[in-house]
């Protein structure tokens, strides 16, 4: 997220410098499958945001080398294994298509041509080309090294520990700990922490409830392309919009470039527990099995897990805080960050820069969360 | 004697689980049934001894060291069968912290199995260390341990013409059993030059048993008129479908080659190793405090008792330093006994305790001495090209990982296994971890870090298991909610 910003504000002539706690895409992003998805989310301003940021992402792919970020429009499909389920998704189909969406209702042969090896008891589904996906790490360093080219300096290793204010309280600044590098004026501050960006915005005074929704990600040993999309159960789109702490899983399946399987998506609110959760993983396999049962005999090398960092009304938080002025945020995208970035950089650009947005930040203005308590 | 089922089922909660049947588990097993601990005992091996005691069935035992020990070790799992329970065959896949201990999950012959305990001895050993040179991952290059693994295990030996190189004691061992095997060993080239022993005389005095060993292989070694050189290693290997001979080269302190010094050998295989790596990634998923050893190695830290910083976990043997099968066994025993102590309230003996830590502390200034006198001094790296691989299972060379912190800002290992992906295939960074680490502090200008090597070290699922096996356990007998 941050490097989608430093990317969209260099080009638009900013001068930008990154302070990360860690090492490039090590916080949020490094956990999470690169997806950038349109077909998940029900019509409504994430959706717009979604679209605005698909279309962004092709053209970065374009710009930085598809290679390079390993972006692939691989397309989503969705399955439905019951009848009831497959109308629901139909509904849900026509009201993404009133949005703009390319989403294509198929019946099981279509869905067998798509997917080979999926499940005859799947009923139906969806084919959404749009979706598409990049690896995390590589984008985020490829958008970074674009904006180092561009001026951009990034301190990587470095901690905020606070923000430096003027005589107005106005954010100009933040101070770090490094002893090279202890204070950084800026006439504005972004904060991107991903899942740890509440508490950045704590020490700014400007809370926003960006709270960490883990979930793991199962990978399979490398094996030729057997499955080509990206492939979730008619479920998944529930559960993304759920609010509840309990664990829930949904799978979704999909072939990487490297040949291995990756398997999710689990997501339960327990805080920044790392502890793996065989129960966890257990599901996630058993119900991967479900969709494709051939691999009940492949092997699984490795997991990973993450904390998504969502809000709790499900939409991020982009844009300037009127009670921190000089500080905006890029944070909350919940599992869908790396989609969202590229529009979010471009739009806060846009922002700083007095240009006509491409997008109205409204709904994702920082202040909502006290306005609904007040 | 307490009486029980002599095969507990798989509901039942042992005292101590004990991961490794080499020389530090069998240590520990044994001194902790002999306490009256309930132990199970897990290893992947076929039989009881480790790398160390590798063995075929049958074997009498003439070619191994310390065999009578491993008798009586053997004697004691047998002596105490009704507490100790042996799973050979079993790997361990990932080892679960639940609400009255752990669950050590394993494989064997396909299934699945839960090994319960109220507390766990990590005794997992080490594994050659690989240093990646051009042409090393040829066919016809082996690690010194799997060639040694090849005449112990299995009574192969792994060539007819035999280059031994890379740096350490446990190259003589190995270029001895292959002569002794007869194969022809055009030399034992050591890349350090082991001289700084002459500076803790204290140190080799009191372990001068191992020493007396080391000259036993070198009158081996002139007996077959095999070359010893120092200050000398293999750093290229020849040939395209398999090895057809080696380029040797004198090294400096540092490990640059001297100019002028390269030769050529013909060979048909090559066995390196420059030390060993402690196998720990079940001590880093539960989240044991681990450090860098003086021999640059990751490794659990223990205290007086063999304690983790983990409540429940100890680690015995090469897990918490490389020091050798003397070294591993002290350390099994006192784990053994503590581990007893904590579950059954067994009092050790105390100056039996006194006695092992007296030892214990001597075997482990032999092994800091060891690791002083070779060392793996960072030249290495002047060998590779830039198309030299680092990581066979995903094939990414020099470049690509000099690439990730150079040209893509990465600034430490995971994130270069994020960007490049060394580390990520079949072994998941078991034999390019060191070198990746190592190639990456360089790029990066720095020297490397515990938190290099814990980048290249996790593994939550230790080993590849089918999906469906996974799966299975969802909603199995006997798993806790």
């Amino acid at each position: 997220m941050g490097a989608a910003c430093a990317y969209y504000c260099t080009a638009a002539g900013l001068r930008v410098e990154v302070v990360e706690r860690g090492a490039i895409g090590g916080g949020t992003s490094g956990a999470g499958e690169g997806n950038i998805l349109v077909s998940d989310k029900a019509p409504g301003p994430e959706l717009e945001l979604a679209l605005l940021s698909s279309r962004l992402w092709r053209e970065l792919g374009a710009e930085l080398g598809a290679e390079a970020l390993e972006y692939e429009a691989k397309g989503g499909v969705v399955v439905a294994g019951s009848a009831e389920t497959a109308e629901g998704l139909r509904r849900f189909t026509a009201g993404q298509r009133a949005s703009g969406v390319h989403a294509t209702d198929i019946g099981p042969d279509e869905l067998f041509a798509l997917e080979p090896r999926l499940t005859r008891e799947a009923v139906g589904g969806a084919h959404y080309p749009q979706d598409a996906q990049v690896q995390p790490v590589l984008a985020t360093a490829h958008l970074l090294r674009h904006a180092r080219r561009r001026g951009a300096r990034v301190h990587c290793g470095t901690r905020v520990t606070g923000f430096v204010r003027d005589r107005h309280d106005a954010v100009i600044g933040v101070r770090t700990d490094s002893p090279t590098a202890p204070v950084r004026h800026a006439r504005w501050v972004i904060n991107a922490a991903g899942t740890w960006a509440g508490e950045l915005a704590g020490l700014a005074g400007a809370p926003v409830p960006v709270l960490p929704r883990r979930g793991f990600v199962l990978v399979t040993e490398p094996l030729p392309r057997v499955v080509r999309h990206k492939v979730y159960t008619a479920e998944y789109v529930a559960n993304v919009a759920s609010g509840d702490a309990g664990l829930e899983t949904s799978v979704v399946v999909e072939g990487t470039r490297g040949g291995t399987v990756l398997i999710g998506a689990s997501r339960e609110r327990v805080g920044f527990d790392r502890e793996i959760s065989l129960p966890v993983l257990r599901r996630l396999a058993a119900q991967a099995i479900g969709l494709f049962p051939f691999l009940s005999g492949v092997s699984l090398l490795r997991s990973y897990l993450g904390f998504r960092p969502y809000c709790p009304d499900h939409l991020p938080v982009i844009g300037p805080d009127p009670r921190a002025p000089g500080l905006l945020h890029a944070c909350g995208h919940e599992g869908a960050g790396i989609g969202l970035a590229s529009a979010t950089g471009h739009l806060l650009a846009q922002r700083l820069t007095g240009a006509e947005p491409d997008l109205d930040l409204t709904p994702f203005r920082p202040q909502r969360f006290a306005e609904a308590t007040a | 004697m307490p009486i029980s089922p002599a095969e507990p089922g798989p509901a039942a909660v042992h005292d101590i689980v004990v991961l490794g049947a080499g020389p530090a588990g069998l240590a520990t097993a044994v001194a902790a049934a002999a306490r009256g601990a309930r132990v199970a005992l897990v290893d992947a091996g076929p039989r009881p001894g480790g790398q160390y005691w590798r063995h075929r069935a049958g074997d009498d035992g003439a070619a191994h060291h310390d065999w009578d020990r491993f008798r009586r070790l053997r004697d004691g799992l047998d002596a105490h069968r009704d507490l100790l329970d042996h799973r050979s065959g079993h790997t361990v896949w990932h080892v679960e912290r639940t609400g009255a201990g752990f669950t050590v999950h394993t494989l064997h012959a396909g299934r699945p199995y839960e090994i319960r305990g109220r507390t766990v001895v990590v005794a997992t050993g080490a594994y050659d260390r690989q240093v990646p040179f051009p042409g090393w991952t040829t066919p016809g290059v082996f690690t010194a341990g799997a060639v040694q693994a090849l005449l112990k295990g299995q009574g192969v030996v792994a060539g007819r013409r035999i280059a031994v190189a890379g740096t350490g004691p446990f190259l003589l061992p190995v270029a001895a059993g292959l002569a002794e095997a007869g194969a022809e060993v055009v030399g034992v080239f050591e890349a350090g030059r082991p001289l700084a022993f002459g500076r803790h005389p204290f140190t080799v005095v009191r372990n001068a048993a191992k020493l007396a060993e080391g000259a036993g292989y070198l009158r081996t070694l002139a007996r077959h008129r095999i070359p010893y050189r120092t200050r000398t290693t293999v750093v290229a290997a020849h040939g395209t479908d398999s090895v057809t001979g080696v380029t040797v080269a004198r090294l400096d302190a540092g490990w640059r080659t001297l100019p002028g010094s390269a030769r050529t050998l013909d060979c048909d295989t090559v066995a390196v190793g420059y030390g060993f790596t402690p196998q720990t990634e079940l001590a880093v998923q539960l989240g044991c405090a681990m450090e860098r050893d003086g021999d640059g190695s990751l490794v659990a830290r223990v205290d007086s008792r063999q304690r983790s910083s983990v409540d429940g976990v100890y680690a015995a043997g090469e897990a918490c330093g490389v020091g050798g099968a003397r070294l591993s066994l002290i350390e099994g025993e006192l784990a053994g006994l503590h581990a007893a102590w904590a579950t059954t309230g067994a009092r050790p003996d105390r100056r039996r305790l006194a006695r092992l830590l007296r030892r214990r502390a001597a075997q482990r200034s032999f092994a800091a001495a060891l690791h002083r006198a070779y060392p793996v001094p960072g030249g290495w790296r002047t060998w590779l090209e830039e198309d030299t691989v680092v990581c066979r299972c995903e094939e990414v060379d020099v470049a690509a990982v000099r690439r990730a912190v150079t040209e893509l800002g990465a600034t430490d290992p995971r994130t270069v296994k994020l960007c490049a992906r060394p580390g990520m295939g079949l072994c998941q960074g078991r034999v390019c971890g060191y070198a990746t680490a190592g190639l990456v502090a360089e790029a990066d200008g720095r020297e490397v870090t515990a938190d290099d090597l814990r980048g290249m070290a996790g593994r939550p699922i230790a080993q590849p298991l089918p999906l469906g096996v996974l799966a299975a356990g969802a909603d199995g007998a006997g798993n806790e909610a």
